[in-house]
């Protein structure tokens, strides 16, 4: 007798703690992997700052977006845009707010790691199957310098669904009407050509393997592991080397009051990487649902404008792109029209 | 004595309860699949498990390629395991039945099954891939590495230990009078093997094979990492292909769109439903052979 009634005071004491503890405010969000180091580093900062933890766990693009769908999470991260027709299925509306940017590059195995430079539709050509062999004369026309062997030209992709495969295809499909009919955009492919690797790993670890495989990871990864990456051509005829400045510049263009419609891939900024990308963190416009307390919208919304400003501080050393001063004034916009009962929770 | 009884009884009960939660976790799980996998078996109908293609930007899924690999790459690994495990089996409960070299023997096979799967995936990636590639060269495909025989006979080797411990337990209980009248009747060890011990605990080793099978159709992280994930149906196991499980780890977490998720789920359905299948064949398969015997 005498133990359970220490037991049952164990229990009641172990839920009024956990009572007291959730008092004190705590955000939970899912979804994209590709910036996750960076909210992991952030979210620190801003709890050693402000006292306010901010759960993260990346589970992928689509479960941010599946989480936020069933209202489970505070917030939602995801590297591609919710398109308008997978909007319709939400339960409300949402705003997409852009936190930082990030490129995919081009990467190979060759020998001597030359510094490659490559156009769009050489690109297109080489993932479509229909360039087969390195020393192709296109290819050697651009690089008269490099010495391309005749081996054959291996493609490597990745195998899970992911927001580096979007922005890829995004981009291919725009500079190849080929691309854009036979595969198409999206997190996952159809693949015409090539063997898939599961992760940046997977893909770095297949195209460090096989002798003439060409494949595509994030900047960051390739930066991390010093692989070789090509030199792009962009729309404006630019040879760009990748990097996180190209990558901040592809967004020095006219920005739309709805940022979500400003596409980085191909883009006009003279001197951007055209493999470029935003990630983006999804929340609803009303953020009194479900018995929420207002001091957690609050919250929520000082979080937003703290990642949107402070925070970029955080992105550089991490390999993260920081947002040119233009999108962080549309970023802004977006975050004030975040209401609580239709009042704006930030003015 | 009261008390006895009693203690008895909960005995009993617990147990009971065990199987019972075992048989409603299974048809739960069943059911669960089934639901979540309806808008996948409306909309994709019986060509889900005819057609051979498989593109989430145009909605279309079909099952094919990822049966053909998942059987594929479990047969081609269940006999070369078949093969390595019956040569441990018998060394190890009939030749070297104690001793040291008997320890070191059964510890390293045991180890074997304690290997994470992602180890086993790196030294395919890294070990085994090179080699393939060699073969690949040399009869003319194209050089990849990665390919569903790569996955094979990595798999192979993840599920030798499973068959090779059942097997010389088998073998072990083989009974000693048995032997020795075979022997005394003129046969030599390696035909008493082949005639008497082997035909006696047949039927067990085979549900160690069974076991393993299992293990081969579910096994994920291996084999993407080794397998090409290439989601066409070839035919050709030095090509790349891709399996049910595979897929199904690849592709679940980024899968948007109502139809795409349910359709991952709709190939999970049918792997439970295959393994469902082998493993009922492989029982009364396993039946006749005792009665047999």
């Amino acid at each position: 007798m005498k133990i359970s009634r220490i037991a049952v005071a164990a229990i009641i004491l172990t839920v009024a703690a956990g009572l007291g503890f959730s008092q004190s405010v705590q955000l939970v969000g899912a979804g994209a992997t590709f910036p996750a180091p960076f909210y992991t580093k952030v979210f620190d900062e801003y709890n050693k700052q402000f006292g306010v933890q901010v759960n993260f766990q990346a589970i992928g693009s689509g479960g941010g977006q599946t989480q936020l769908k069933g209202k489970t999470v505070d917030f939602g991260a995801s590297d591609v845009i919710v398109t308008d027709e997978v909007a319709k299925s939400f339960p409300a509306p949402f705003v997409s707010i852009p936190m930082v940017a990030g490129a995919a590059v081009i990467t190979y195995n060759l020998p001597g790691s030359p510094e490659l430079k490559l156009t769009p539709d050489i690109v297109a050509d080489m993932f479509l199957g229909t360039i087969k062999r390195w020393n192709d004369s296109r290819i050697a026309a651009l690089n008269p310098t490099v010495k391309l062997p005749n081996t054959a030209i291996t493609v490597v992709h990745r195998s899970d669904g992911s927001g580096t495969t979007a922005v890829f295809s995004d981009y291919l499909s725009k500079v190849s009407d080929n691309w854009k009919s036979k595969v198409g955009v999206g997190q996952s492919l159809s693949w015409p050509v090539g063997v898939g690797g599961k992760g940046n790993p997977g893909v770095a670890g297949l195209v460090k393997q096989l002798p003439g495989a060409v494949g595509y990871v994030e900047l960051i990864y390739a930066l991390q592991n010093s692989m070789p990456y090509a030199q792009l051509k962009n729309k404006s005829g630019n040879f760009v080397k990748p990097s996180l400045a190209s990558t901040t510049a592809a967004a020095n263009v006219t920005i739309p009051d709805d940022v979500t419609k400003v596409s980085l891939t191909d883009t006009e900024a003279a001197d951007g990487y055209p493999i470029s990308t935003f990630t983006w963190i999804l929340i609803y416009k009303e953020q009194s649902y479900d018995n929420k307390a207002q001091a957690k919208a609050d919250a929520m919304v000082k979080l937003l404008w703290w990642l949107t400003h402070d925070a970029q501080q955080y992105a550089q050393p991490l390999s993260y792109a920081t947002l040119p001063p233009a999108v962080v004034a549309k970023a802004e916009t977006l975050i004030k029209s975040i209401t609580f009962n239709g009042t704006p929770l930030m003015k | 004595m009261r008390s006895t009884r009693l203690s008895d009884r909960a005995f009993r009960t617990g147990l009971v309860l065990g199987g019972v939660v075992v048989s409603v976790l299974l048809i739960a799980i069943f059911l669960s699949l089934l639901l979540s996998s309806r808008p996948a078996l409306v909309k994709n109908g019986l060509r889900f498990l005819t057609g051979t293609e498989w593109n989430p930007v145009t909605d279309t899924f079909h099952a094919l390629p990822f049966v053909a690999g998942t059987l594929l790459t479990s047969f081609v690994a269940l006999i070369i395991a078949t093969i390595l495990s019956l040569a441990l089996s018998v060394l190890m409960g009939e030749y070297f039945k104690k001793g040291v070299f008997a320890n070191i023997m059964r510890t390293a096979v045991e180890l074997l099954a304690g290997i994470p799967s992602v180890v086993y995936g790196f030294i395919g990636l890294f070990f085994l891939a090179p080699l393939i590639r060699l073969l690949q060269e040399a009869v003319g495909a194209p050089p990849y590495g990665v390919s569903i025989l790569t996955a094979s006979i990595l798999l192979a080797f993840m599920i030798l230990p499973y068959s090779a411990s059942i097997g010389r337990e088998m073998i072990s209980l083989v009974p000693s009078d048995l032997k020795e009248a075979a022997l005394s009747l003129g046969a030599t060890p390696s035909e008493t093997v082949w005639k008497v011990t082997l035909p006696y605990a047949r039927s067990g080793i085979l549900g160690g094979i069974l076991l393993s099978l299992g293990r081969a159709m579910g096994e994920t992280m291996a084999v993407t990492m080794v397998i090409g994930n290439a989601n066409d149906l070839t035919p050709n196991i030095l090509g790349p292909g891709n399996t049910m499980a595979s897929l199904i780890a690849n592709e679940f977490s980024e899968a948007s769109g109502d139809v795409y998720l349910a359709s991952l789920i709709e190939i999970a359905l049918l792997l439970f439903i295959i393994s469902t299948l082998i493993n009922v064949v492989g029982k009364i398969i396993v039946n006749r052979m005792a009665q047999a015997s």
